[in-house]
């Protein structure tokens, strides 16, 4: 509906003049009627490769807006009513229930909701679990053997470890973690570990960074999500990798098991195809799409759907315990990160 | 003949009218030279009016955070670097071409303005395709000092040209050594040329964004992206925003003033000679192989990087973005399309103000150009953000509209259109016009006839370098394009930040291929003079 945007078409004609084809087209083709606008925080080629599908299946375009999951958390929260989202779909929890607490999030429709373990999403039902993803340490086996590495993350702040680790605070796998860290130590623990960790850590932008510096040797140890460390080692192959996965045991904070999820805004101007989206996201097809494709290495929620084959299967995994809605927000966690001066 | 003249008369509207038309055409003109200067300041006062919004406690308690000292410690660090690696090149380099009888000194003249061409952010891509190891402090200086370099070369070499070579000659004679006679002549005359490169460097070092994202190189621009990733868009990050401006704006003010005093003219009659050239003799050959190396580091390298990349396979698991010919289509006819577009907006709101600065002097005008070239001092990051936040607020249907990002552009830019507008206006007097007006051609006709063809060049110039800038501009784009805009500098980022070398390289191909294109075709026609006004405004 082009009159549903009067603002931007009358700028775009007077600006834009006749000069630029390129923006002009696609102010057009956004314009389309059946389509929902998606803010994704997930990897772009998963994302392209579910919204390819789903637009085959039912017709409804999705627009894509990509950012990091607290960018664009923090975007919603400041566009409230005035967003263009239709749905949001991030990597950790913690978002999702940060915009629930602000009365963003519409409820999801039961019968999807009742296709992924209730423990895995919203007690209140307005987002869904869809995806898992673990904690774990990445390690350059030249440089350091298994039985060297700490029995807990928490080990990492010793000054034993000075210049041996590597972490992203500003990616958005790290605030969870330290969510997790306040929950279980408390906040002054967690500072102190925070502390630690910054006068150990090399400190870089995001997990893509720290599994590559760990595989070519410029640090030992790393923490990141596992999913990195199988993307690089599809990327490179056997030959390539100089470098292995940790896994956290005994229920340790560092093992913790991330909740991918989705949800419909309240605001949302198509939430009947914002839902359907959610519907799809939860079939046993679009998980099984995932579970086998070279891009995305998550764990699938949908009972039935096995996990792809090069990861550590979930039931033998120790997370702490945990659950997403006990996590909560990352608030906390945040504030406690600029305080130690890591961000 | 009173009575042919009668007829005339009372076509025209009375005298009172003509004045008060007058007035109101000048009243207009005036208005929309301010457009442009309050555009710029808009950003400023949003950036501190956000950092202050919880009062100046929280403010210096923000400051005063270990953050801000790393980053300022790291920051330093990297600018001093840069700015003596851009010193030691750009004199170099500028002495081997105009001193010197090097062979093939055109070429290398030529060679040398082209880094600028190359935006730091595709170097540095290319660099760290290559190794890993470029990651850090080392390839960050190594990326901005082989970009910025020309900087320092550009104005230093046209200095050199235009010395009298009686002062060297006359220290010679009295008994200086070369080199005492370079750093006690030579030097000193090259000095102003020198400092103002050198604080351009300093300019565009804080204010990069992209490359040193790619490189791992933490400074002020990409932990306010970090801040904002990490969900913090409020007074938090403002603070780290408003110690950038600070910066920036330091370096724009010495700039300013260091151009007052920057002048060591002849002032003896007749024409000087051309500058001494001194032999270089048997080491000749050594300086070509130096030069021919910095060229391969400075060029060489990244466009070799780029074709190696092109070559490969997309490789798929680390590839965000899978790399179909639609998508490199569409990304390159945005670029395109918002390049035309923000070039037209810019021009447009540039053109009054520097109408009115060249031909109107005054306080008031030389205060509101200097407003517009303000904007020099304004990264792009904080630029963004100021305006997601005041727009968000007022006017949210303009949110991540084209609109928005156009004005952007123009903020950016608006200091480039400036210098060129300028220019060509000075080829156009305005007492030329007055002459054909008091001809009898009608306003219309004397600027289409007269004053149209004398600028016309100098603000396809203007308009050519906007069109680069605006094409590989990267970090607005970043956060204000619309939802589904891609352009080939956002490609190129979303590809290269995850390390997905081969998917990126046809994006950076084009862009690059957009700007030398774009860049030689100016400089065949204008020299490489506007190439240096691109930085320098």
């Amino acid at each position: 509906m082009a009159g549903g945007r009067p603002g931007r078409r009358f700028w775009g004609a007077s600006v834009v003049i006749a000069a630029s084809w390129g923006t002009l087209g696609l102010q057009s083709a956004v314009a389309a009627p059946a389509s929902i606008t998606l803010y994704s925080a997930q990897h772009e080629q998963v994302v392209d490769m579910l919204t390819a599908q789903f637009t085959k299946e039912t017709g409804i375009a999705v627009r894509v807006h990509k950012g990091e999951g607290p960018e664009l958390a923090s975007q919603l929260l400041a566009e409230g009513t005035h967003s263009p989202a239709d749905l949001f779909f991030t990597e950790n929890s913690p978002e999702l229930v940060l915009l629930d607490e602000h009365g963003l999030l519409a409820p999801v429709d039961p019968a999807t909701l009742a296709r992924v373990p209730a423990a895995d999403s919203a007690p209140d039902g307005h987002w869904i679990g869809l995806l898992a993803r673990e904690n774990v340490l990445a390690y350059n086996t030249r440089l350091i053997s298994p039985d060297a590495l700490p029995a807990s993350l928490m080990d990492l702040a010793d000054p034993s470890w000075k210049g041996k680790i590597a972490i992203a605070p500003a990616d958005a796998d790290f605030l969870p973690l330290l969510s997790v860290v306040i929950k279980l130590k408390g906040p002054a623990a967690a500072l102190a570990w925070l502390q630690g960790l910054k006068a150990n850590a090399a400190i870089y932008d995001d997990d893509e960074a720290i599994v590559v510096a760990v595989n070519r040797g410029s640090v030992p140890v790393g923490v990141i999500n596992s999913y990195y460390w199988q993307r690089l080692a599809t990327e490179l192959g056997p030959d390539g990798m100089h470098s292995a996965v940790y896994h956290f045991g005994d229920h340790d904070v560092g093992a913790l098991v991330n909740v991918s999820g989705a949800a419909v805004l309240t605001s949302a101007k198509n939430p009947s195809g914002a839902q359907k989206f959610l519907a799809f996201l939860a079939t046993g097809q679009a998980q099984r799409m995932l579970a086998q494709s070279d891009v995305d290495y998550e764990y699938p929620l949908v009972p039935g759907v096995a996990a792809n084959p090069a990861l550590k299967p979930l039931d033998q995994l120790s997370p702490p315990s945990v659950g997403p809605a006990a996590l909560g927000d990352d608030h906390e966690a945040a504030a406690l990160l600029r305080e130690s001066g890591l961000i | 003949m009173p009575e042919a003249a009668a007829p005339h008369e009372a076509l025209r509207p009375s005298r009172g009218g003509l004045v008060a038309r007058g007035r109101l055409v000048q009243g207009l003109q005036v208005a929309a030279a301010c457009v442009a200067p309050l555009l710029v300041l808009l950003p400023i006062g949003a950036t501190l009016g956000q950092a202050m919004a919880g009062g100046i406690g929280p403010l210096l308690h923000e400051l005063a955070r270990p953050l801000v000292g790393a980053l300022l410690a790291n920051t330093a660090g990297l600018i001093e670097s840069t700015m003596a690696c851009c010193a030691i090149l750009g004199v170099g380099v500028a002495w081997l071409i105009e001193r010197t009888d090097l062979p093939g000194r055109r070429v290398f003249a030529a060679l040398a303005a082209c880094p600028l061409a190359v935006p730091p952010f595709v170097t540095s891509y290319a660099w760290l395709s290559m190794s890993p190891s470029f990651e850090g402090f080392g390839g960050a200086l190594l990326v901005v000092a082989t970009a910025y370099y020309p900087l320092v070369y550009l104005p230093v070499a046209a200095s050199l040209r235009g010395m009298d070579p009686a002062l060297e000659e006359s220290a010679r004679t009295l008994g200086l050594s070369p080199f005492t006679c370079f750093r006690r002549v030579v030097l000193p005359q090259l000095r102003p040329a020198l400092m103002g490169g050198m604080l351009l460097v300093a300019l565009n070092t804080l204010t990069e964004f992209g490359a040193f994202a790619l490189l791992r190189f933490r400074t002020f621009t990409t932990e306010i992206y970090a801040a904002y990733r990490t969900g913090f868009s409020g007074p938090e990050t403002a603070a780290l925003g408003l110690v950038l401006l600070v910066l920036c704006l330091g370096c724009l003010g010495a700039d300013f003033i260091l151009r007052g005093r920057r002048h060591y003219a002849r002032i003896g009659r007749g024409a000087k000679r051309a500058a001494l050239r001194y032999e270089l003799g048997l080491s000749k050959p050594v300086w070509v192989v130096l030069l021919v190396g910095l060229n391969a580091v400075t060029l060489g390298v990244p466009l070799a990087m780029i074709v190696f990349w092109l070559t490969q396979r997309g490789a798929a698991a680390i590839t965000p973005a899978e790399v179909a010919p639609a998508r490199v289509i569409g990304a390159t006819l945005n670029s395109i399309g918002l390049g035309i577009a923000g070039t037209a907006l810019t021009m447009l709101l540039a053109l009054p103000l520097a109408t009115l600065a060249t031909r109107h002097r005054g306080w008031l005008t030389a205060g509101l150009e200097r407003t517009g070239f303000l904007a020099q001092g304004m990264p792009g990051i904080v630029l963004a953000l100021a305006l997601v936040s005041v727009v968000i607020g007022t006017v949210p249907v303009l949110y991540q509209s084209d609109a928005l990002l156009l004005v952007a552009y123009a903020i950016l830019f608006v200091p480039l259109a400036l210098v060129g507008i300028r220019s060509a206006l000075v080829q156009a007097e305005s007492r030329l016009e007055e002459a054909g007006r008091s001809l009898g051609l009608t306003w219309f006709a004397a600027l289409r006839r007269i004053t149209w063809p004398l600028a016309a060049p100098g603000l396809g110039a203007a308009a050519a370098l906007v069109f680069i800038a605006i094409a590989t501009e990267l970090t607005s784009t970043l956060l204000l394009a619309p939802i589904g805009t891609e352009t080939l500098a956002t490609e190129l980022w979303a590809n290269g930040s995850t390390l997905a070398f081969a998917a990126a390289a046809p994006y950076a191909a084009i862009m690059t291929a957009i700007s030398i294109v774009a860049s030689w075709v100016l400089v065949q026609r204008y020299g490489a003079a506007p190439l240096l006004a691109r930085q320098e405004g």
